[in-house]
């Protein structure tokens, strides 16, 4: 939706870099006239919000990396020197950390709303794998990052995340000391750690941008899922929904800065503020809240499927709960985009957002009893969901019928209101 | 600029390709110490043998020492554990390993083992489990008294390092 811009050079200098570098004009045709549905709800603000949080992550991390030495006798105290002794060193570390956990809570929602609306769908298979990119992404980058302060979770999630490479038949331990850069990890460990969490955040933006170019080609899906038909359907983008997600972003800062100022570690987990110690794990330990469910996943293969053994099993179930979302646009052949309008796909879709916070509580649980039970069903149904309950749906399924369009659908909600 | 389209092939088919395929090379070439660096360097490799005196470990003590940064468990065990071990029939085993084949002939008191869990690499805690050995808190996987896989998601025994008794007393690692 390129060319509808109302652009016109007002003075002589912009009409002579116009003719040069047309940023004026892109500018206004992408961040300000974009015509966009008028329809969006409160779930289309996470956009902006995640592209906040990755601002966020990176001019508070930029700061942090002025303070921290990335040196295994050095980086646990220094990232105590931040908190006690750096100016504001306390909040901006702080800002940081609890920054990942609403970056990924952004970004979960974000997902699901992507799901519920059939988001993915034509002509928005390339945006929604270029999303995936950036989640897989966010994911190396938090790990790494939970790594640099060095405590105990820090050192043991480091050592068994590495470990999933050694799953790999024949080249698994060669890559694995090539990730170390030692036999256990160490000082090398956290040194390129270091330099790839600095790395990193760029590509993410790089392909952010990537991200936003595939969105405003075919333009923003809608709660509707019926694509945009005629001017009646939009708004331009600046200033209804400039002025709609910086609002978003203001309540999204309020238990963001609840969690910065009140409780900046209660997401964590205290062993992280023990030294990192080679020859001890701690009895209980588990990722991040956000790495839960797809933990919960590794862990409940805990038996042989033929001559793959339980490790690199659990490793396959883990890297596919990912790789799968790559195929969605193609696993869910319905013509219809919006769940609103599947009666039957929604019961099964709200089982599985429920479903992945069962995953996330077992992930947390101790691999015994009845949580490794329910872990396994809890897995089977992530999978059964896409692999099997999506493309049957597109069979049996007989959605309820569409509005005309979506200025149509705004028209009847306001009439029956 | 159309150019008249030709299916035969010229020698300047050949250069394309050639001049590709040299370029090809030449960037491998380039690339490879970028990554040749980031494998364990001379530092590391250098540190990769140890000797350890055994005379003060009593029966039934463990201790760990530390092996190219990572633990090793040195355990003398007591003879209610070692007939435990040479108890277990083979077929019970996931990754079958006799008791001899895992201690060192006219020592098999000394159980010498890399003190890493074989599923994802966390430090198993000794004396733990329902086999008397050692369990993982991570995961799960339970060793018996030869250290060998019995329960949980661990797929291979605790690994035995390369090792050697110099005399009674002393062994070198590595």
């Amino acid at each position: 939706m390129s060319g509808n811009s109302t652009y016109t050079p007002s003075s002589g200098i912009e009409k002579w870099l116009d003719e040069r570098l047309p940023i004026i004009r892109f500018s206004k045709e992408h961040l300000m006239d974009f015509p966009t549905p008028k329809n969006l709800n409160y779930w289309w603000t996470f956009g902006a919000i995640l592209a906040f949080c990755l601002v966020v992550q990176i001019a508070t991390g930029i700061v942090l990396a002025m303070h921290f030495t990335p040196n295994v006798d050095m980086a646990f105290d220094s990232v105590e020197h931040i908190r006690r002794d750096v100016n504001f060193g306390r909040i901006i570390q702080g800002t940081h950390a609890v920054g990942a956990s609403m970056f990924f809570a952004a970004v979960y929602i974000h997902i699901f709303r992507g799901l519920y609306y059939g988001s993915y769908k034509a002509p928005r298979e390339v945006l929604w794998i270029l999303g995936v990119i950036i989640l897989v992404l966010m994911m190396a980058t938090a790990f790494m990052g939970y790594v640099l302060p060095w405590g105990q979770m820090s050192f043991w999630a480091a050592t068994v995340i590495t470990n999933i490479f050694a799953a790999i038949p024949i080249v698994g331990e060669p890559i694995l000391q090539l990730l170390r850069g030692g036999f256990a990890v160490g000082n090398p460990t956290l040194n390129r750690f270091f330099s790839l969490h600095y790395l990193l955040p760029f590509v993410i933006a790089a392909v952010v941008a990537l991200h936003i170019w595939a969105l405003h080609v075919p333009g923003n899906n809608n709660p509707t899922g019926v694509s945009v038909k005629d001017d009646r359907d939009t708004l331009p983008f600046h200033p209804y929904f400039t002025m709609k997600d910086l609002f978003a972003i203001v309540v999204f800062l309020i238990p963001f800065a609840w969690f910065v100022f009140f409780a900046p570690d209660i997401l964590g987990h205290p062993d992280n503020y023990i030294r990192a110690n080679p020859l001890v794990t701690p009895a209980h330990i588990v990722p991040e809240w956000y790495f839960l469910p797809f933990y919960a996943i590794l862990r409940a293969i805990d038996f042989n499927i033929l001559f793959i053994d339980s490790k690199l099993g659990g490793v396959i179930f883990f890297a596919g709960s990912l790789l799968i979302l790559f195929f969605v646009p193609w696993l869910d052949r319905s013509k219809v985009r919006s769940g609103s309008f599947r009666p039957l796909f929604r019961p099964f879709y709200w089982l599985f957002i429920l479903n992945f916070f069962l995953l996330m509580y077992l992930g947390a649980q101790p691999a015994e009893g009845t949580y490794v039970l329910l872990a396994k069903i809890s897995t089977a149904y992530y999978f059964i969901y896409f692999l099997v309950i999506l493309p049957l749906l597109s069979w049996i399924e007989r959605p309820a019928p569409l509005p005309a369009s979506i200025n149509e659908a705004v028209l009847a909600k306001s009439k029956s209101a | 600029m159309a150019s008249e389209a030709h299916t035969e092939t010229t020698r300047r088919d050949f250069i394309y390709i050639g001049a590709g395929a040299v370029g090809a090379v030449g960037v491998a070439g380039a690339v490879w110490p970028l990554i040749d660096q980031m494998n364990p360097d001379a530092s590391v490799l250098a540190l990769a043998s140890i000797e350890v005196d055994l005379s003060s470990i009593e029966t039934g003590q463990s201790v760990t020492v530390k092996w190219r940064g990572s633990p090793v468990f040195i355990r003398n065990r007591t003879e209610k554990e070692i007939e435990e071990a040479l108890a277990v029939p083979m077929d019970e085993l996931k990754d079958p390993e006799t008791d001899e084949q895992r201690t060192k002939p006219g020592h098999e008191n000394w159980l010498v083992m890399i003190g890493i869990c074989t599923h994802l690499g966390c430090v198993p805690v000794g004396n733990a489990g329902d086999y008397d050995g050692w369990f993982c808190p991570c995961h799960g996987s339970q060793y018996d008294t030869a250290g060998r896989i019995r329960k949980g998601p661990a797929p291979k025994n605790l690994v035995v390092p390369p090792y050697d008794f110099l005399n009674d007393t002393l062994i070198k690692i590595g």
